[in-house]
This record gives structure tokens, C-alpha cells and sequence, in this order.
């Protein structure tokens, strides 16, 4: 019954990297240290969802084919396309987006990735105005302050407080995890009490849960470690927080703003900001500028809603005026665990992160233009390759109609929306469980994928499907150039 | 018990825990049918809607419709605002527009939401099939 220790987890950016996994008769069957989202995919990765034979669309329906005959169709819809779209990238591991990049050099398509429809408004922001930000072992054993903004790590990073912030043991700074617990109780504890005098007096309940309250608690200025959180509703990292501060929806651009202002000791005329009142807003910028070391981490609560990249200017502003009080950072919660692995290996083979234009045969960048739902809204792509992403499902409705409409080609290792709407189905093995790679942790430290298991029979990785096609597209190429 | 009330709601979408476990399961999974083809809406507006959790109801924006399964939020209150967790049913009404940037709108959008009556919720094979029109291909 083998172990094997320290596996990363291929799942969200947090990239934990302290998984333990038991390995019997070449399967896991045992996963510990990692979240819900961690067991589900290294238990289930092998289950009913995944693909199994490469498919070809033939008279409308897919239906198997050999791997040889599903990379030869994929590299001619590539290479008769006039501009095809290659797009995912951030669930497969550096070194096949590398090969990537190259085939669509090799097209002149436009490529881009999941950053484009998560966290591209913070790429823009950051290119414009910079980000004074740090690693995830800085926060750990020094933050004394953690605010979550428009991101609940709780469902989506569901480690990261308990490795990165609050809960986690630092150097310098001690973990709130027992003060959680007692605080947890004592909430259980009301909780009851109220439902007891509710059923004794059939009324409705006494009082509202102090998590509602929204004045700043006292408990906001003890001693070590604080967490705030900010978001239009109160989410399950909210109850965790020390103080959660509930902004009206599309609003956060005047929230930030204000705090910029009472951070550099202006006075606001006004009652509220966003449904805040300014009395409360004051307290918090108080603890801001009082914290020894902060670090604000930032979600699609800010780079979706309304003003996008400028939401992200102004909380990039924001911490550029509290560093000349304190030390504060900032840092986008990445979702996908490669998808700042993509950013970096875009830049350093184009120059650009994102949204990468190869028409005119050298790279040109213009997010709005060049970003993936822009050219599908515009019905401009004329095929599709779609790497361990999942658009059909995740882009606006229109914008995947266009994607439908013409050839589609996927490499995926499992049955999702775009692969189920394919014309070409590659499947591919596990990066991370059945063949090795790299990925990068949102905060841009690079770390090694294992392999824990052997793939299934004839499956093969992202990057070398991406060489084969490559490679059957140069050749296409060189036919024709020989034929003319 | 009135059934034919229209609520004015802002539309959110996100993520929750059940929809990261249930695309890690499979997308075709019912797990992630469960977890995401659903719709949080806090209990006041449930009330104003005349229904209970659990029941269908049809999400409508200018972008397009959808049936989901309306459960109480466990996250009120938030009177006023409906969440749903990110999917195809979700990108069925989200606002595509980029503002020029390449992120379309995916929180924040004005939407109408009424009780569906009989009209089911579709599963991801049948919400493709109605959608694009293309055989999506079913595993098994």
C-alpha cells in the first residue's frame, strides 16, 4: 500500500502542495490534507465522466476513431482555417502551453485563456498602475490583517485561509483557528436558545445573528490576526471573518474609493458609501492603516461586475496609499491551477498575457478585440481548439453559439459541454495525476506536478497531442507549399 | 397561494463548493446538475414569488431564459439579489456584452424571475441540444 507524499493538487490556484495519497492496485484510494474539490478529482478522476477514444463527428453524430485519424483531422480543420481560436490553457501544465503557443504562431490564430473570463480586468489594471504584492509564505507568517474582497476562499480556494491567512500558524503571526471554534460554538449555542424560545412563544426570532450587525465588533481590535470581508452577500467565508461589511451590487468602485479617501485622512460629507455607513467605513480604514502587515485578496466580485478593470485601479490605488502608512499587498484569487501558469508562459513566449493575436503573423495584443468572446461575438473565428476548458459551458450563450457553429476541435480529459458539442474529442491524461508537469501558484511560484498513476491505455498527455498536431500541420503546410 | 407573481431581482453569478465538487465529479454528472442548475434566492423573495424551495422557476434577462430549481439561500439576507453558481444555465442569461475589454458581465444583472410551473429543468445533454441545436454527445 504505497504513499506517496507531497502531491500537488491539481484543482484551484491555492496548488497545496502537502496532499497525501494512497495508491492501491495503481488507484487512489485514499486522499488526505486536501479539500472536498481536491478528493473529488483525485477519486473520481477516473469514473464514468471521462473520455476514453478519440471521436470524430461523422453524419452528425461522434463516434470513435484511432488517435492517428483525430489528430489528422484536427491539424487539416487547423490548417485550412483562416483564423481559428485556441483557447483553455490554464488546466494543463506549462509545458503544453508552450507547444500551444507555437501552433498557433503556426496558424496564425488568435489565442487566449481563462484569464480573458476571470481575472483579465486585474491583468489590464495591474499593466496600468502596477501591484505591490508579495508570495503566499509572506501572508502566512506575517499578515496581521486579511481582507477577502468579492471572493469567498471558502467555496472556491477552500484551503487557502487555513494554509495562507487566518488560519494558518506563521512565524510571526498565529493562527485564530481556536477563537474561530469558540466563536462557531457560542453561535450554535444562540442559535439553539433562539429556536427554543421561538418554539415556546411561536414568534419569529428574537434577534438577528451578530454577523448581520453590520458596526464594526469590538473583537475587530484585539491583539494578532484580523480578517474582514467584503461582498454583496453574506458568504460562508463572511461567517468566518471578524467583520464582514455587505456592499450594495455593483457598487464596490465607490467603497474603495472611499476608503481611499479616509485613508488619506479626507472627510466624506456623506451618511454611506454603497450601503455602508461612513462611521463604520472609518473604523476599518483605521485598522488598515494601524495593521503592521496587510493583504488584500481580491475575487471576480470586483472584475465581473460593473467597471471591471477600473474596480481593480481602484483597489490596486487604494493599497498604493496604504503603503505610504504601512506595508500592505494585494493579489488576485486565481481560480484554475495553471491559470497564472498560462499568464506566464504567454508573456515570456509572445510578450503578452493573454488574448494573443497571430493573424499578421507576429503577436499583437488587444483585449476587447483580440479576447475570445470579443472575436466569437463578432462571428469572426472560423474553427475552435479548445484545451482543458470548458467555453460551451462558461462563455455568454451567444458567444458559444459561434464557437458551436463551426468546427470544433477538444482536447479534454473528461465528457464536459464542449466536448459533448465537438467535432474533433482528443482525450488527454491527467496533468498532475497521470503524467508530470509544471503549474504556477497564484502567487506566481512555480511548483512540480506528479504523476501518482499510470494513465489509461492510449492516453496520452496535452503536450504531446499538441506536438502531433503541430507536426501534422507543418506537414500540411509543406504539401502545400511544394504543391504551389 | 399566489403562483403567477414576477420578482425584479439582480442577477449574481459564482461560485459554491457543491459546483467546484461537482465539476471535479464530471459535468455530466448529477451532482453538478444538482449543484449548479439551481438558483439561491433569499427567503423574503420566495415568499413574494408564493413559493417554497425546491420549486422550478424560470430565470428571464434580455439576454435570454432559463429553468432552474429555486432554493433558499443559506446566504441571507439579501433581499432583492439572486445568485446563481456559474454554468451553461447561468451563461444562458448573463449579459455577453465585454465593455471593450474581453470580460463579459457575469454579476450584477437586472432579471426577472417567475415560478415555472410544469416546465422542467433541462439536463446539460437536453439544455445543449435546445440551445445550439447540434447532437451533444452522450456518454452513455
Amino acid at each position: 500500500m504505497p504513499h506517496i507524499e507531497a502531491v500537488t493538487c491539481p484543482v484551484c490556484g491555492c496548488l497545496c502542495d502537502d496532499i497525501r495519497l494512497r495508491i492501491e492496485a495503481g488507484k487512489i484510494v485514499e486522499v488526505k490534507n486536501g479539500c472536498a474539490m481536491c478528493e473529488s478529482k483525485f477519486l473520481g478522476y477516473c469514473g464514468e465522466h471521462r473520455l476514453s477514444k478519440p471521436l470524430i463527428r461523422k453524419n452528425g453524430e461522434l463516434v470513435e476513431v484511432s488517435l492517428n485519424e483525430a489528430v489528422k483531422k484536427a491539424a487539416e480543420i487547423l490548417a485550412e482555417a483562416n483564423y481559428p481560436l485556441l483557447y483553455g490553457w490554464s488546466s494543463t501544465s506549462c509545458e503544453a502551453i508552450r507547444i500551444g503557443l507555437e501552433l498557433a504562431e503556426e496558424v496564425g490564430g488568435v489565442i487566449d485563456n481563462t484569464s480573458t473570463v476571470c481575472h483579465g480586468p486585474s491583468v489590464l489594471s495591474i499593466q496600468d498602475i502596477g501591484i505591490p504584492s508579495c508570495t503566499l509564505g509572506q501572508v502566512r507568517h506575517r499578515a496581521d490583517l486579511v481582507i477577502y474582497w468579492g471572493c469567498d476562499p471558502w467555496s472556491a480556494h477552500p484551503r487557502h485561509i487555513e494554509r495562507y491567512t487566518s488560519f494558518s500558524d506563521g512565524r510571526f503571526e498565529k493562527s485564530e483557528w481556536k477563537g474561530y471554534l469558540s466563536k462557531t460554538k457560542a453561535l450554535i449555542v444562540k442559535k439553539k436558545i433562539e429556536k427554543a424560545l421561538k418554539r415556546v412563544f411561536a414568534r419569529e426570532t428574537p434577534s438577528l445573528s451578530p454577523h448581520v450587525r453590520r458596526e464594526p465588533p469590538p473583537t475587530l481590535f484585539k491583539e494578532g490576526r484580523k480578517m474582514i470581508v467584503v461582498d454583496v452577500r453574506r458568504t460562508r467565508s463572511a461567517e468566518t471573518a471578524d467583520y464582514f461589511i455587505q456592499v450594495e451590487p455593483n457598487r464596490d468602485y465607490e467603497l474603495l474609493e472611499a476608503l481611499r479617501l479616509l485613508v488619506r485622512d479626507e472627510e466624506l460629507e456623506v451618511e454611506e458609501v454603497a450601503g455602508v455607513p461612513v462611521a463604520y467605513l472609518e473604523e476599518v480604514a483605521d485598522l488598515m492603516i494601524r495593521c503592521n502587515f496587510g493583504a488584500l485578496f481580491f475575487g471576480l466580485g470586483l472584475t465581473m461586475s460593473r467597471g471591471k478593470m477600473r474596480n481593480i485601479d481602484a483597489a490596486l490605488s487604494l493599497i498604493r496609499d496604504l503603503n505610504t502608512r504601512t506595508k500592505f499587498t494585494i493579489m488576485p484569487m486565481r481560480g484554475h491551477f495553471n491559470v497564472s501558469g498560462s499568464d506566464t508562459v504567454f508573456t515570456w513566449q509572445t510578450g503578452y498575457p493573454y488574448a494573443v493575436d497571430f493573424s499578421l503573423c507576429y503577436p499583437r495584443y488587444n483585449p476587447g478585440e483580440t479576447s475570445a468572446v470579443d472575436v466569437l461575438l463578432r462571428g469572426e473565428t472560423d474553427a475552435s481548439l479548445i484545451v482543458a476548458s470548458d467555453p460551451v459551458s462558461n462563455f455568454p450563450r451567444k458567444a458559444a453559439e459561434h464557437l458551436v457553429k463551426n468546427p470544433l476541435i477538444v482536447i479534454d480529459p473528461h465528457v464536459n459541454a464542449t466536448a459533448q458539442m465537438g467535432d474533433v474529442v482528443i482525450p488527454s491524461a491527467l496533468v498532475g495525476v497521470e503524467v508530470e508537469g509544471t503549474a504556477y501558484r497564484m502567487d506566481h511560484v512555480p511548483l512540480p506536478l506528479k504523476k501518482v498513476v499510470e494513465p489509461p491505455e492510449g492516453l496520452i498527455s496535452d503536450e504531446e497531442i499538441l506536438r502531433k498536431i503541430l507536426s501534422e500541420v507543418r506537414k500540411i503546410k509543406a504539401g502545400k507549399m511544394e504543391e504551389s | 397561494m399566489t403562483s403567477n407573481q414576477r420578482l425584479q431581482a439582480i442577477l449574481i453569478t459564482g461560485r459554491t463548493i457543491e459546483q467546484g465538487v461537482g465539476k471535479e465529479k464530471g459535468k455530466t454528472s448529477k451532482e453538478y446538475l444538482d449543484g449548479v442548475a439551481i438558483c439561491h434566492i433569499d427567503p423574503a423573495d420566495l415568499k413574494k414569488l408564493g413559493i417554497k424551495g425546491n420549486v422550478n422557476v424560470q430565470i428571464s434577462t434580455i439576454y435570454g431564459s432559463v429553468v432552474v430549481k429555486a432554493v433558499e439561500s443559506p446566504r441571507a439576507p439579501h433581499a432583492g439579489i439572486a445568485y446563481m453558481p456559474y454554468g451553461p444555465w447561468a451563461n444562458a442569461v448573463i449579459d455577453p456584452d465585454t465593455d471593450s475589454i474581453g470580460m463579459p458581465s457575469l454579476k450584477g444583472i437586472s432579471a426577472e424571475i417567475e415560478p415555472a410551473g410544469d416546465k422542467p429543468v433541462l439536463s446539460l445533454t437536453e439544455l445543449l441540444k435546445s440551445q445550439f441545436g447540434k447532437e451533444p454527445y452522450a456518454p452513455h
